[in-house]
């Protein structure tokens, strides 16, 4: 499970920005097509978090759609999965939105 | 100590004998700060802009979040921090320094990624002997069910170390730089990396190779691309393994480059036989049009 992995390195660089400040809140944005759980990730974070400066903190996550551009005539729909198709027919297209894996902010005392 | 791959974790991944350099890695933190807009306070009291948000222009270079003085209002003492930063910034750097130091030796790093009985490691077996002669192999074995298989390779006078990735599901940029490390390849040279038997978590980390292949055979579903869509997705080839068994199964060959197509236009896809030796004259072509130009290793 990858999520393990991903949710330590989150704590080490949030806590390693914070430069030991305790967090009460993390706010993380995991795109709906990154290929990261974010239930998985919950389940990690207390975990990951035990003994850190973020340990007893608020997970909060944000989950943008999937977009998509088509590249054959450029229209612009919400994409649920990576199985392209655009309504045209062609699947070469472009996905501008949904991958994103990010740490936005923390919430220090 | 390594932030992505947790191996501070006694139950973590290592390597049977880490390089002594291969720790410096967990201190370079060249932030990026891609300011988000519209992020600044969820929190704000009034008083409290100027100090919270991170400021541009920091003189620190670090990163290192601003923080206002404390309030003199009770209750008001929670600030909102702005990070912005990829949860994947530090496996990514890294991957990035082992592309240059591939790229500065004229080396092709090719990252085998599949699921359980794809037969990768027949043909990488099959690959360091054909293979071979042209151009200098080595390997890196990061499949823990393959243990005994970096001695079989060792016996066929191949270069090949192994890495305990312990309960990892995956490879990560700071194990293939130990990896490479120990390994130490010659300059103009293929190293071929096996990574974790799983389609599902090695597609999200990037190790700085070279290229990416996915095997997969058709003793498997057909619907497989859609089934592991990022795996697919992060390819360059796609190699269909146990070809010769098509007449003897109902895997439907025109349905799986449909599937292949949908997931990923860009992909090449070659169709084999590492048994056999079918397609693998197409295989060695292919990886013999990726090496990098010899002339950067002077
Ligand atoms: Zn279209």
């Amino acid at each position: 499970m990858h999520e393990m992995a991903i949710t330590q390195s989150v704590v080490e660089t949030v806590c390693e920005r914070l430069e030991g400040a305790p967090a009460r809140a993390l706010t993380l944005e995991i795109g709906r097509l990154s290929g990261v759980v974010p239930d998985a990730v919950r389940f990690c974070f207390d975990m990951a978090a035990d003994g850190t400066a973020l340990a007893g903190a608020r997970l909060d996550i944000t989950e943008p759609d999937g977009r998509a551009r088509c590249r054959a005539c450029t229209n612009e729909f919400r994409l649920d999965d990576l199985i392209a198709l655009c309504g045209c027919g062609s699947a070469d297209v472009e996905i501008t939105g949904g991958q994103e894996l990010r740490i936005r902010s923390v919430e220090v005392l | 100590m390594c932030a992505t791959c947790g191996c501070s974790d006694p139950a973590g991944p290592r390597l049977t004998e880490v390089h002594p350099g291969a720790s410096e890695h967990g201190h370079e933190h060249a932030h990026e700060h891609e300011h988000a807009h519209g992020h600044e306070h969820a929190h704000g009291h009034g008083h409290g802009h100027g100090g919270l948000r991170h400021r541009h222009g920091d003189e620190s270079g670090h990163g290192r979040p601003a923080r206002s003085a404390p309030s003199a209002d009770s209750g008001a003492d929670e600030q909102t921090v702005v990070l912005e930063e990829q949860v994947l910034a530090k496996n990514d750097r890294l991957a990035e320094r082992n592309r240059a130091w591939l790229d500065e030796r004229g080396i092709l790093a090719v990252n085998l990624m599949s699921s359980p009985g794809s037969g990768k490691t027949t043909l990488l077996e099959r690959t360091v002997r054909e293979l071979g002669p042209d151009v200098p192999v080595s390997v890196i074995e990061g499949d823990q069910e393959t243990l005994i298989d970096a001695e079989r390779l060792r016996a066929t006078g191949c270069a090949a170390v192994q890495i305990n990735t312990g309960a990892g599901c995956h490879l990560d940029a700071a194990m293939l730089e130990s990896g490479l490390h120990r390994l130490d390849p010659a300059p103009a040279s293929a190293v071929f990396v096996e990574n974790v038997g799983n389609l599902v978590c090695p597609a999200l980390f990037d190790l700085g190779e070279s290229c990416r292949v996915v095997i997969c055979s058709v003793t498997e579903g057909a619907d497989k691309p859609l089934k592991y869509p990022h795996m697919f997705r992060a390819a360059d080839l796609i190699l269909v393994n146990k070809a010769d068994l098509l007449p003897h199964l109902d895997f439907d060959a025109d349905f799986f480059t449909d599937c292949v197509r949908r997931v990923n236009p860009g992909a090449d896809l070659l169709w084999i036989s590492a048994a056999r030796g079918e397609g693998l004259d197409t295989w060695y072509t292919w990886l013999h049009k990726r090496m990098p130009d010899p002339a950067v290793t002077s």
